[in-house]
């Protein structure tokens, strides 16, 4: 029996991949592989043909310079990239990507980036960079664990759920509690850390969306997460 | 002008400091809170100036060999040795070496200083030449963002007053926007083009696009290594070739060196004695931490710093694990970094075939789950560094050994080796 292929697209490495992002995609494609199935991971950068076939998306944060080199290509994209969330699409979106996913994100000089409106919410920079280790707390996910490193203050609209409201660390905006963005499969974190390694739960959760998509049921296997386990006890322990 | 009584006053506070056994920078805070023109005033003395070495990494290393290269063209160098890099740390190692009137017995004085803490400094005292090493993710926790870490390096360029020298192969050092504004005189170094490949940029982690190479040719004063075999180094200048056996190891250092050869030749002009300068070459070591050698019974036992994605890539090709038992340790004090993210961006894979025996440090289970997801195969985890260090002595005794550490993990593994074998004194 061959595995079933699973398609991971990871959006923006070239411009978007700061901070470790890239252990989201690995641990993605790993578990995939745990789970029996055939993981392909497709990069897709600013004029790159968008692949027919997507089962799940990843996007990482980037340098402000890397977000102006994306912006142009991430709005042509945006009609597809909606129609793939309505559709049921898993995606996960650290960062920078997070806030572009996002109606809007005003710079410090009062400049206004216009966002693909894919998550209800809106992103204007702060004074000060938000930085540090940051716990939150999920009904779904259990405690997720991360590293935040960002100057946006981001606020949620009507429409979207957080990901996450905040045992310690800051969050979106470092006064309502909340922690990223959630929207039919869509999440929009600020957590680095790698986000996946360290909360495999989430991981898992995106995989599961993403085989039930193509092929009606996910039957994961039990992996080995005991450094998991024990990375995250440690983690909880740290100073911010 | 120094008063008089604030270098009596500064080295009273640094003997009583001494003598407590505190830290380095304590007096050097004493002596800028009473006289804050100290700093500037000592170093204004000095007739060839002052050196600043920045960069995200082998600042200390290349410091060293700076100070080095200088001493063998017959200059005596004033440093910052104690690697308390900012201001404070620099006016403490002046209130040590000079006499009780103020006067610094020197030439020249080199000094390494972080990117914001350079900033900081030629606010008040003008640096006369700056070598610029590279702009890395490094503790990105505390500067943000790589671009703005570009931007500090460039503020020190130009407050530079007689020369720039810059690594022409880092993309942001190396770019037109960087230099067009700096007015002095900038001289390049960096690799040939065979060698280039050897050398991964943040930038091109993670692409397959190829990085902009830039033309030593675009530089008028350009000193390149050409080739590398074993350790015999090929460096070119002013149209010759040189060949020089090297003690250092470990690519990443032998750029460091070409940088430090082409500020001297910068700083010597045609006063350059050649001969001396490949004789000092031939023989200065890294600085301790940086690949340095201890003998463990009988067994050389290695010691990586890893403070970035970039370092560790580096420190990963450079040194080849077969033969060697490895050990990681991976501690997240603030001088560390306290995020853990930096792991994910460094492959593992030259580490598979060997694995890791002993994994410590207060991360220890970060690191194992990063080697989990490359299929790498972990040994022993713990978090108790000093019985980790113990085990993998002990369990490969016969076995020469390399650990990968962070900078607080390579401390306390330093005080651990210590108590069995010699270890240099940094302090």
């Amino acid at each position: 029996m061959s595995a079933k292929p699973l398609v991971i697209l990871q959006l923006y490495p070239r411009d978007m991949n700061i901070y470790g992002d890239h252990g989201n995609v690995l641990v993605l494609a790993r578990r995939a592989l745990w789970h029996g199935y055939a993981p392909k991971v497709v990069a897709y950068n600013p004029g790159d043909a968008f692949p027919e076939r997507v089962d799940l998306i990843v996007g990482g944060g980037g340098q402000d310079s890397g977000q102006d080199t994306i912006q142009a290509d991430l709005q042509k994209i945006g009609p597809k990239l909606k129609k793939l969330t309505e559709a049921g699409t898993p995606m996960l979106m650290i960062c920078g990507l997070y806030q572009l996913f996002g109606k809007s994100f005003t710079t410090q000089d009062g400049h206004v980036i216009q966002g693909i409106g894919l998550l209800d919410v809106e992103t204007i920079a702060g004074p000060e960079r938000l930085i540090g280790n940051i716990s939150t707390k999920s009904n779904q996910f259990g405690t997720i664990i991360g590293y935040e490193n960002h100057s946006g203050k981001t606020t949620l609209g009507p429409s979207a759920q957080p990901l996450g409201t905040i045992i310690k660390g800051a969050g979106n905006n470092g006064e309502d509690d909340f922690e990223g963005a959630r929207y039919k499969n869509v999440i929009g974190s600020y957590m680095h850390g790698s986000l996946l390694p360290k909360n495999p739960a989430i991981a898992d959760w995106l995989l599961e969306q993403a085989a039930v998509n193509r092929y009606g049921d996910f039957t994961p296997t039990v992996a080995d997460d005991r450094f998991a386990t024990e990375a995250r006890k440690h983690a909880l322990k740290r100073p911010r | 002008m120094t008063k008089p009584y604030s270098v009596l006053a500064g080295k009273a506070v640094r003997y009583i400091a001494q003598l407590r056994g505190g830290g380095s920078a304590l007096p050097g805070l004493f002596v800028e809170k009473i006289d804050r023109d100290f700093v500037a005033d000592t170093l204004g003395q000095l007739p060839r100036g002052v050196v600043l070495v920045s960069g995200t990494n082998g600042k200390t290393t290349t410091t060293k060999m700076v100070v080095e290269l200088l001493e063998s063209q017959g200059l005596r160098v004033f440093t910052n040795r104690t690697g308390s890099n900012f201001v404070r740390g620099v006016a403490a190692a002046l209130l040590g070496a000079v006499d009780t009137r103020g006067k610094l017995d020197a030439d020249i004085a080199v000094l390494e200083l972080d990117e914001a803490h350079a900033v900081k400094f030629v606010e008040r005292i003008s640096p006369t030449y700056s070598l610029l090493l590279n702009v890395m993710r490094d503790q990105l926790d505390r500067f943000g963002e790589i671009d703005y870490t570009a931007d500090l390096l460039h503020t020190i360029a130009l407050a530079t007053t007689d020369g720039v020298v810059l690594n022409r192969d880092d993309p942001r050092l190396g770019s037109k926007a960087f230099r067009q504004d700096i007015t002095v005189p900038v001289r390049s170094f960096g690799v040939s083009n065979v060698l280039l490949s050897q050398f991964p940029s943040d930038d091109e982690l993670r692409t397959a696009t190829k990085k902009i190479t830039f033309k030593a040719s675009l530089f008028h004063e350009d000193t390149s290594l050409e080739t590398m075999q074993g350790n015999t180094a090929t460096i070119a200048y002013d149209r010759k070739k040189y060949s020089v056996d090297l003690k250092i190891n470990g690519i990443y250092n032998v750029l460091n060196a070409v940088g430090a050869v082409a500020l001297c030749r910068m700083v010597m002009g045609s006063e350059l004695d050649q001969k001396a300068l490949f004789g000092a070459l031939a023989n200065v070591t890294p600085a301790f931490g940086r690949g340095e050698s201890l003998i463990v019974n009988g067994q050389p036992c290695q010691l990586v710093l890893v403070k970035n994605p970039s370092g560790f890539r580096l420190g990963l090709q450079s040194f080849s694990a077969k033969g060697y038992a490895t050990m990681i340790a991976i501690n997240d004090n603030y001088a560390d970094g306290r995020d853990m993210s930096w792991l994910w961006d460094v492959d593992f894979d030259s580490l598979r075939a060997g694995g890791v025996a002993e994994i410590s440090g207060i991360r220890a289970y970060d690191m194992a789950l990063r080697l989990q997801y490359d299929d790498v195969p972990v040994g022993n985890v713990s978090t108790d560094l000093k019985k980790a260090l113990e085990r993998f002595i002990a369990t490969h005794s016969a076995t020469p050994k390399r650990i990968y550490c962070t900078y607080t993990a390579m401390l306390a593994l330093r005080r651990e080796l210590a108590k069995i074998t010699t270890v240099e004194d940094v302090r």
